[in-house]
């Protein structure tokens, strides 16, 4: 297994994480650490905006808007101050790519902001990151420390007349300030609240100043394109997506954890190759990409080579990199619930699409998980999916139906099962379940009986058991004792 | 499952009058002046208020709104907005069960639905004897152990809902 993993992984911005001791700034330098920065301070501005332009970066954040284009933007507006800003606040749950890096090579995202500040002329750099990841603050700012201690940060770094230096500022657990206006206003101690671009922040963010905002994976990346060339970044991946693609493999998957591939790799590669499918035995459903943001990938989409795209193409999106992945289990109006639960908790209340449309999704979907729903709901949802995605204010709002309508396209008999038999296909959603007894495998051993919360099994020793539908929570606990597999699920 | 929870109506569960040590509005204050400048950080300075006090009750919003020479109601309405500042006092241990999508998947639900059975208080409540308070949260990125539960600083992985009532014996 290790042997395929390592051939299929390319590690670019994960290139030193485990390799060296995250707290040395011996370890990073021995490893070309800040050569990429003295290079740097011996082009212009323009030349550097120029290498990353050519190399074809795009923003890990989600969005994929090209990361040397935007600087460009910023070098373009004059201003007395601007501000290179990290977007550390990796709130997609189930990715954890962020948190990996700045715990793993915290120097490398230090080392990029100086470039970029450079590029775009930008003297303060912020790095905002979330307050629920206490150890990557902790070596951010030992990072941070270090650097300024050995003139990496602050006055006239390499003798050039470049000052450059970085402050820290914590999120406080609200996933719409992953978008970058909201960041911004959170930043400046208010609401995270996104206001409509134009401007964006490239011409007018913090403190009204041009403001670059690139995530944590992104700029892990700028130091080996200065020094590896644009050229050689640009040979890897597709013919829109360059580079390298950090992926969080959680969920019903054999090896969870990190990996790092090149763009278009294929969805199955990822999966099975490299993440050895689904554990248990079990047959692999979907896999959620994009978070709350992006939808579900099924068994039809595994041949299909990841970049930017190819995953909007299928109603999904490559977002910060989650990949969560479901097994035969999951029922896929449950998982479409959850996240709407998920964004309806996070919506910021400033639009009424967003705030007042994730609720009554979230209702709707609630009414079909119990068993209530029906075909007038489905296609209630579906145009009220399209509604929000025209009018609400910012990226939360107009990716929220992204899980309801891409589940709603792949897994459409899930939902006529919901709708029309009253049935949960994959025995998730409990007000459509009844447990009952195989008579002809119960070997009446009492174990279920015993685990049941509310007596309602009943039976003598060694005669097969029975389950009283009416007195029934269905907790499920007489089905995970049941060694005999004789407790079923209709 | 709704996870915020209103905080200034109907039955508040919020004391009426919170008289909280002068040592730490001192330690505050002292905070506050050492920044470079007031503007712009609000939200850090309720961090450290938070860190103080445990809590952001209504005095303390006072308080940091006074010397932080804003409005109270400005001050109040960052408190409400991010789920990290509570206004009420958490319990001795905090657990956070994660309700990522990977815990999620993981059956992180029935971990919650366990723990409000041992401890017979609902999500964001606290016990009576002050123990124990019930919170969920939304990925520690630490999906590989999902689901996760933290106790204070201690990290649980792989948590059943079989484990919940040895969990809690270790405080």
């Amino acid at each position: 297994m290790a042997a395929t993993t390592q051939i299929k992984q390319l590690r670019i911005a994960t290139r030193n994480c485990g390799f060296i001791d995250p707290e040395s700034l011996d370890d990073y330098i021995a490893l070309r650490g800040y050569e990429a920065l003295a290079k740097v301070l011996t082009m212009t501005p323009a030349e550097v905006v120029e290498v990353i332009k050519t190399s074809g970066l795009r923003g890990r954040g989600g969005g994929g808007f090209p990361t040397g284009v935007k600087w460009g933007i910023a070098l373009s507006n004059k201003a007395d101050q601007k501000y290179m800003v990290c977007n550390a606040d990796e709130g997609d749950p189930g990715a954890f790519m962020d948190r990996a890096v700045l715990e793993g090579d915290p120097h490398s995202v230090v080392e990029a902001m100086a470039i970029g500040g450079y590029a775009i002329g930008a003297t303060l750099g912020a790095v905002y990151i979330r307050a629920e990841y206490p150890l990557a603050i902790k070596r951010l700012r030992l990072a941070i420390d270090d650097a300024r201690a050995m003139g990496l940060l602050g006055k006239n770094i390499f003798g050039s007349g470049f000052d450059f230096d970085i402050e820290i500022k914590y999120g406080a657990g609200a996933f719409v300030c992953g978008e970058e206006t909201a960041l911004i206003r959170s930043m400046e101690g208010h609401r995270g609240e996104p206001v409509s671009k134009p401007p964006f922040p490239a011409q007018s963010g913090y403190w009204n100043k041009p403001t670059i905002v690139n995530n944590v994976e992104t700029f892990a990346n700028i130091p080996a394109i200065i020094l590896k060339g644009a050229d050689w970044f640009s040979s890897i991946g597709t013919a829109t997506s360059k580079g390298t693609k950090v992926f969080a493999l959680a969920g019903k998957i054999v090896n969870v954890g990190l990996v790092e591939v090149p763009m278009g790799t294929p969805l199955r590669e990822v999966i099975f190759d490299i993440g050895g499918g689904c554990p248990d035995g079990k047959e692999f459903k979907a896999v959620q990409t994009g978070g709350p943001s992006g939808g579900a990938l099924a068994h039809k989409d595994l041949d299909v080579a990841i970049d930017y795209e190819s995953l909007i193409a299928r109603k999904s999106m490559m977002g910060s990199g989650g990949m969560v992945v479901m097994d035969e289990d999951d029922c896929m109006v449950s998982v479409a619930k959850f996240f709407l639960d998920f964004t309806m908790d996070e919506t910021c209340g400033k639009c009424t699409p967003c705030r007042i449309g994730s609720k009554r999704l979230y209702e709707i979907l609630d009414k079909i998980t119990k068993g209530h729903g029906t075909h007038a709901d489905l296609a209630r949802l579906k145009s009220l999916c399209e509604a929000i995605k025209d009018t609400a204010l910012c990226g939360l709002g107009q990716t929220m139906p992204n899980p309801i309508l891409s589940t709603m396209d792949t897994f459409a008999g899930e939902y006529e099962a919901h709708v029309t038999q009253k049935k949960c296909p994959a025995h998730v959603c409990t007000a459509m379940l009844t447990y009952t007894i195989d008579a002809a495998k119960c070997t009446g051993c009492t174990l279920c009986t015993k685990v049941c919360p509310v007596d309602c099994i009943t039976g003598t020793k060694k005669q097969p058991h029975v389950i009283d539908a009416s007195k029934c929570i269905k907790c499920g606990a007489c089905y995970d004792k049941c060694k005999f597999d004789s407790v079923i699920k209709l | 499952m709704q996870t915020s929870t209103c905080q200034m109506v109907g039955e508040c569960r919020m004391p009426e009058h919170a008289v909280l040590p002068q040592p730490l509005y001192r330690e505050v204050v002292q905070f506050i002046e050492a920044l470079p400048q007031k503007e712009g950080h609000l939200v850090t300075v309720l961090h450290k208020a938070q860190s103080v006090f445990g809590y952001l009750p209504i005095e303390v919003q006072q308080f940091v709104a006074d010397h932080m020479e804003v409005p109270l109601a400005q001050v109040y309405g960052v408190v409400s907005f991010y789920t990290f500042f509570t206004m009420v006092p958490k319990g001795k241990h905090p657990i956070s069960i994660c309700m990522g999508t990977a815990c999620f998947v993981k059956g992180a639900d029935k971990v919650v639905h366990a723990f409000k059975e041992q401890l017979k208080i609902d999500i964001g409540d606290v016990t009576p004897d002050g123990k124990f308070s019930i919170d969920t949260l939304r990925c520690v990125g630490g999906c590989a152990l999902a689901p996760i539960v933290m106790v204070g600083d201690k990290v649980y992985g792989n948590v059943t809902p079989g484990q919940v009532k040895k969990i809690l014996a270790d405080f």
